[in-house]
């Protein structure tokens, strides 16, 4: 074996009934750089998240007259879009220059997209949430919640979109389905926090919600791994496998027990809940953990490629 | 003939009377000798850095190890078990005719390859194009370039390298990389690094005539025998569109630490833009679906 015929600096387990298909890397060694972000990303992706689809169902909930829900849901989305602002301009490396992010608009870069998102949404949601607290202003108030209303979708799913759009192989590969893992993951999250916060009575829809957030959330990540085939081990190894389990054992879960017992039992419903935030924030930390060991490992880069130029060949 | 006489086209547009033919480096690794000026003048130029304190890889003589914030060019060591494949000369009669002190043994070859690696300066470049400060931008050379007075240090240009180049720099929070020594560009001169370099193995110039250059020499060294000579980002149907940095390689580029199929992750983005835009449709949907269904 040549010095440069390595298995990506991987053990050989002598058990393996099939060999691993051999790569050549240069000393095992990484191609692709691990991202230089920091853990306030994955939060900002949670509680950006959440915010995002807390927005909408303010909106809907006042338009069919469910006013404590919308308080509720009002009150996570101008507090979640609050917290992001601070986490995001923590994690940059020259953090007095956070402005430079609205020099230019620019669709290729989803960053530049959410920074004018959250721009536009972030004041647009806290206004309407000092609104309906206070009871100061109302008319701006309202229409600060239906601009919310309109652009916390894309909240929700463009830091998906944002990852994806990177060589990051267990990243870019899986950007079909990552979208909707991240939008799936929101839904749970914003059910489950306006759940916690308003009565009962009034909570069906937030139930409903977190409930059906959860399933589109694990239903998602399933078919985002069978997509991903060897590309999504990262999500059974390491610091992102420990945080996938965890996050798919807490939605599933929180789900469940909602769903069983959350309209007659409020102690259901605020446990589940807790697990569903729980499972919601773990998610997007096995996504942007696993991103790095994707980074890190040469044999995802060079494994694809080497069979597209393969296939090309025949 | 003057640089602006070439009739290889500008890239982009949008300089008007400054745009310059699309400069670049053509990289001939078979007569790289592992010297190490180009990391050295690159260094020196630029004042870059030092990337800490020095270790001994272990990696034959590459203790560089990689592209980074604060290398912007890097010469890699392999040492294979195969004999070096040398031009069609009867050995055995030069030596009869005492022109050569003797023959080696067949099959006792271990060849070295070296090459220096910089980056590509992409035509569809990722960095640039995820940049959302407008830091990253094209020069009227062609070349792609962080203006250190506009990165904020987002950090989102470091992942989308398909080549993994750029890189925050510790303590300072901002990117960089090779800038294809723009500032001696500006005054008609050439990269330090290509400057430097004793044997031409980095060479300078307008890409559409090192193009043809390299073109050229891959069939001097075929018609020599070199057969796993290849040319590696020499083509514009690839996955980055070509680069402006292209190589001359001995061996597969995973050998070297490159990727062998790079690709933009921008040719993806409408993808990506319609996954995420149907993710924020299922988001509206389930609100609807959760309302709709009463208040208990």
């Amino acid at each position: 074996m040549t010095p440069d015929r390595r298995n990506g600096g991987r053990r050989r387990r002598r058990d393996l009934m099939v060999p691993e298909a051999e790569f050549r890397s240069y000393y095992g060694r990484p191609i692709l750089k691990e991202p230089a972000w920091t853990l306030e990303v994955p939060w900002y992706f949670f509680v950006g998240g959440m915010a995002g689809a807390s927005a909408p169902l303010a909106v809907a909930s006042r338009v069919t007259g469910n006013h404590r829900l919308a308080r509720s849901a009002l009150t996570v989305a101008g507090a979640g879009v609050a917290a992001s602002v601070p986490l995001l301009v923590s994690d940059l490396g020259r953090p007095e220059r956070f402005h430079h992010m609205l020099r230019v608009f620019k669709p290729t870069s989803p960053m530049s997209m959410g920074s004018w998102a959250l721009a536009a949404m972030g004041p647009a949601a806290v206004a309407a949430a000092v609104s309906d607290r206070l009871g100061i202003l109302p008319g701006l108030g309202r229409a600060a919640e239906v601009v919310s209303g309109v652009i916390g979708p894309s909240l929700c799913t463009y830091t998906a979109a944002l990852v994806a759009n990177t060589a990051v192989p267990v990243w870019h590969e899986a950007r079909r389905e990552l979208p909707l893992v991240f939008a799936g993951s929101a839904l749970a999250s914003a059910g489950a926090a306006s759940a916690v916060l308003t009565p009962a009575a009034d909570a069906g829809p937030a139930r409903r919600l977190a409930v059906a957030g959860a399933l589109v959330e694990l239903a998602a990540a399933g078919a985002m791994e069978r997509r991903l085939g060897e590309l999504a081990e990262p999500y059974h190894q390491g610091p992102a496998g420990r945080y996938a389990r965890l996050a798919r054992g807490c939605t599933a879960l929180g789900a469940a027990t909602v769903a069983a017992a959350g309209t007659r039992r409020r102690w259901a419903a605020v446990a589940g809940s807790g697990l569903l935030l729980a499972g919601s924030a773990l998610e997007r930390l096995a996504v942007y953990k696993a991103g790095f060991q994707s980074a890190r490992d040469p044999r995802y880069v060079v494994k694809p490629q080497r069979a597209r130029i393969e296939a090309a060949n025949h | 003939m003057t640089l602006t006489d070439l009739p290889t086209p500008t890239f982009g547009g949008g300089y008007d009377g400054e745009a310059r033919p699309r400069m670049g480096f053509f990289t001939d690794t078979s007569i790289c000798i592992g010297c190490k000026a180009c990391e050295v003048a690159c260094k020196e130029w630029n004042l870059v850095p030092e990337d800490g304190p020095l270790r001994i890889s272990g990696n034959s003589y590459d203790n560089t190890l990689a592209l980074g914030a604060n290398t912007w060019r890097h010469v890699a060591f392999i040492e294979q078990a195969k004999p070096v494949q040398m031009p069609d000369v009867d050995l055995a009669a030069a030596a009869a005719a005492g022109a050569v002190a003797g023959v080696p043994p067949a099959r006792d070859g271990l060849r070295w390859l070296m090459s220096s690696d910089v980056c590509k300066h992409c035509s569809s470049a990722a960095c640039l194009e995820v940049c959302p400060t407008g830091a990253l931008f094209r020069t009227e050379f062609g070349t792609v370039v962080v203006q250190q007075d506009i990165c904020n240090g987002c950090g989102y240009c470091v992942p989308a390298c398909p080549f993994g180049v750029i890189e925050r720099r510790e303590g300072d929070g901002r990117v960089f990389k090779c800038t294809l020594c723009y500032d001696r560009l500006k005054d008609g001169m050439e990269p330090a690094c290509a400057h430097a370099c004793p044997t031409r193995s980095i060479q300078f110039g307008p890409l559409e005539e090192l193009r043809e250059r390299a073109d050229d020499r891959l069939q001097a060294l075929r018609e020599l025998g070199v057969d796993d000579a290849r040319l590696y980002l020499r083509d514009e149907a690839d996955g980055i569109g070509g680069a402006g940095a292209f190589f001359l390689l001995l061996d597969e580029p995973e050998v070297y630490g490159l990727p062998p199929d790079p690709v933009s992750t921008t040719r993806d983005v409408p993808q990506v833009w319609r996954a995420a835009a149907v993710a924020a449709g299922v988001v509206v949907a389930a609100v609807a679906a959760a309302v709709a269904g009463g208040r208990r």
